[in-house]
């Protein structure tokens, strides 16, 4: 089942979406074995930014049928201590890493990309557009001319694989990939969570202590389903996709919809080796199919 | 402090439920960890039903739940017997407690960081309320029955878990069982008379642990604090469990469940 994904080899097709697994703390719960059992084929990081973040007051979950929406806030060390005390960890894992960078203006990415674009352990950047400029207010993957703009600025910097992690919340996602396309990224991920939002039956207060947050889980398979086929049916870079995968089956619609990679995500919370039972099934659906 | 963690096998397991016991408002849970290590005092798992894990109240549940471990028993034939105490106070809940032995439990654990031993040559003091008297069961088959406990509940059902812990002096919120008021009026009165050289052992409420936090500091007793947060996975990598320190954010999965009281500024209370 090994694969090649702009030119990094993996074992497998079944990676992680951004922010759904840290292999620090769960070095620390189960030891020596997750390296052993590692269960994706490349690991992407959590989102980095220039400066630390603590992230959204709690509460930060709200469970859903078949999901939960999350408004985290993107908490992390910032660029500088994920370089120095991070990243030469991730490094110590037995599969590529990507590091998931997100700045608020097009000099903050130039300066993530730069950064990372000297560090042998990353195999390649994956931008999480899902934020809005500071300067123009328009959320940078959610309008074709704005995410053409910080790419035609930010590709130049580095020779390593772009990636692209479109959001949902767009109007056309087909046209924000054509611009990204268009505009150098070398690879699209898809989808990011869809924005929701839940009241406290008690207060009639919104729940999540940043009001809204994001939709992921089996909830959101058919979306990304739709908008993963919509995109490849506009680009021809590579797609990772991902959006509620629970079973081999999930990653291979995904994969008949026009993705070369699957990310797992939310069904990780409710077994952090999922992805390795993901992987087996949808193995064995990719062997039957071949026949 | 030390890590008081026992380390997980990675990916959750099959454990059969071998006992199904009602105390009162609360079920005891028991099953066979056929493969797991003896958990620490004051860790917890993520549990599952095996079947029907939805389809509930609002075709919830989705997610595993947290449950600090009741107790955990070497099981001569191989692995861990492991007891869980539940109060039924929503969908996931509700269908942990229609499990009958020979139904499967998925369990991921054991999780999170337990209770330290009592600094120097400091006694420990369990305090509890309600379903949160949990980790002190087992924290005292570990440190010993004559270890003295205070136990709170709303009302009498509820009490009859009390009978879980040795000893132990009970308060009643409706005044149906023991004294009649919180079980931090206890606490308050143990340290004022001969609480001299206790270390604070505390689960329960949020609102009751913030009662025991200022008592115990007023006291200058160390204490350490089982916290509760809603959380997605146990391990980690969601960061949804955080609680408020002294030193910013940090996850309630990982850093805690255990908490030591000192580094707290306040114990949130309402959500």
């Amino acid at each position: 089942m090994s694969v090649t994904f702009c030119g990094i080899e993996l074992a497998h097709p079944l990676i992680n979406g951004s922010g759904t697994f840290d292999p620090i703390a769960a070095e620390r719960v189960f030891g020596g074995e997750l390296a052993e059992r590692f269960p994706f084929a490349a690991f992407v990081s959590k989102t980095v930014t220039l400066d630390p973040r603590q992230g959204n007051p709690p509460p930060r979950l709200w469970e859903l049928p078949g999901g939960l929406i999350n408004s985290i806030g993107l908490p992390n060390k910032g660029l500088r201590r994920f370089l120095g005390e991070d990243l030469p960890r991730l490094a110590q894992l037995p599969v590529p890493v990507i590091v998931n960078v997100m700045g608020f203006s097009r000099e903050e990415v130039a300066e993530l990309v730069c950064a990372l674009d000297e560090r042998d352990e990353a195999a390649g950047i994956e931008l999480n557009v899902s934020c809005p400029n500071v300067e123009t207010g328009l959320v940078m993957g959610a309008d074709p001319w704005e995410l053409g703009a910080l790419l035609n600025q930010v590709r130049p910097l580095t020779g390593k694989p772009l990636i692209v992690k479109l959001t949902p919340n767009a109007t056309d996602v087909a046209a924000v990939a054509l611009a990204a396309q268009e505009a150098g990224a070398s690879a699209l991920s898809l989808i990011n969570t869809l924005r929701g939002m839940a009241f406290d039956p008690r207060s009639g207060q919104p729940w999540l202590g940043a009001t809204t947050g994001g939709v992921s889980g089996p909830a959101v398979r058919a979306v990304a389903l739709a908008q993963v086929h919509a995109v490849a049916q506009a680009v021809e870079i590579p797609i990772i996709g991902m959006g509620g995968v629970q079973r081999g089956e999930d990653a291979l619609d995904l994969m008949r919809a026009g993705a070369d990679l699957v990310a797992v995500g939310t069904e990780s919370f409710r077994d952090p080796a999922a992805a390795l039972r993901i992987a087996a099934e949808l193995d064995q659906l990719l062997a039957k199919s071949a026949i | 402090m030390s890590a008081a963690r026992t380390v997980a096998p990675f990916g959750r397991r099959l454990a059969p439920v071998t006992a199904r016991e009602q105390h009162g408002a609360y079920v005891v849970l028991r099953c066979d960890d056929l493969e797991g290590p003896h958990p620490q005092a004051g860790q917890f798992y993520m549990l599952a039903a095996a079947s029907r894990w939805g389809g509930g109240e609002g075709e919830r549940p989705f997610l595993p739940r947290a449950f600090s471990v009741l107790r955990a028993h070497e099981d001569p034939a191989g692995g861990v017997e492991l007891a869980f105490l539940i109060e039924d106070v929503g969908p996931g809940t509700n269908r942990l407690c229609e499990l009958v032995p020979a139904d499967g439990l998925l369990l991921l654990g054991p999780l999170g960081h337990g209770f330290e031993p009592p600094r120097g040559d400091r006694r420990a003091l369990l305090v509890g309320g309600g379903v949160g008297i949990a980790p002190l069961a087992i924290w005292q088959d570990r440190l010993g029955a004559d270890t003295p406990a205070l136990l709170g509940f709303r009302d009498a059902p509820r009490a009859e878990a009390a009978r879980l812990i040795s000893g132990a002096r009970i308060a009643t919120d409706d005044g149906s069982v023991g004294h009649s008021g919180p079980v931090t009026d206890l606490l308050k009165r143990k340290l004022e008379f001969g609480g001299e050289g206790l270390e604070v052992y505390a689960c329960g409420p949020p609102a009751m642990l913030e009662a025991v936090r200022l008592i115990c500091a007023e006291h200058r007793s160390p204490a350490q604090l089982a916290l509760e947060s809603g959380m997605a996975c146990g391990f980690g990598a969601c960061f949804g469990c955080v609680v408020s320190t002294l030193e910013g954010y940090v996850r309630l999965c990982v850093d805690g469940p255990v908490l030591d009281a000192s580094t707290l500024e306040t114990v949130a209370v309402g959500h």
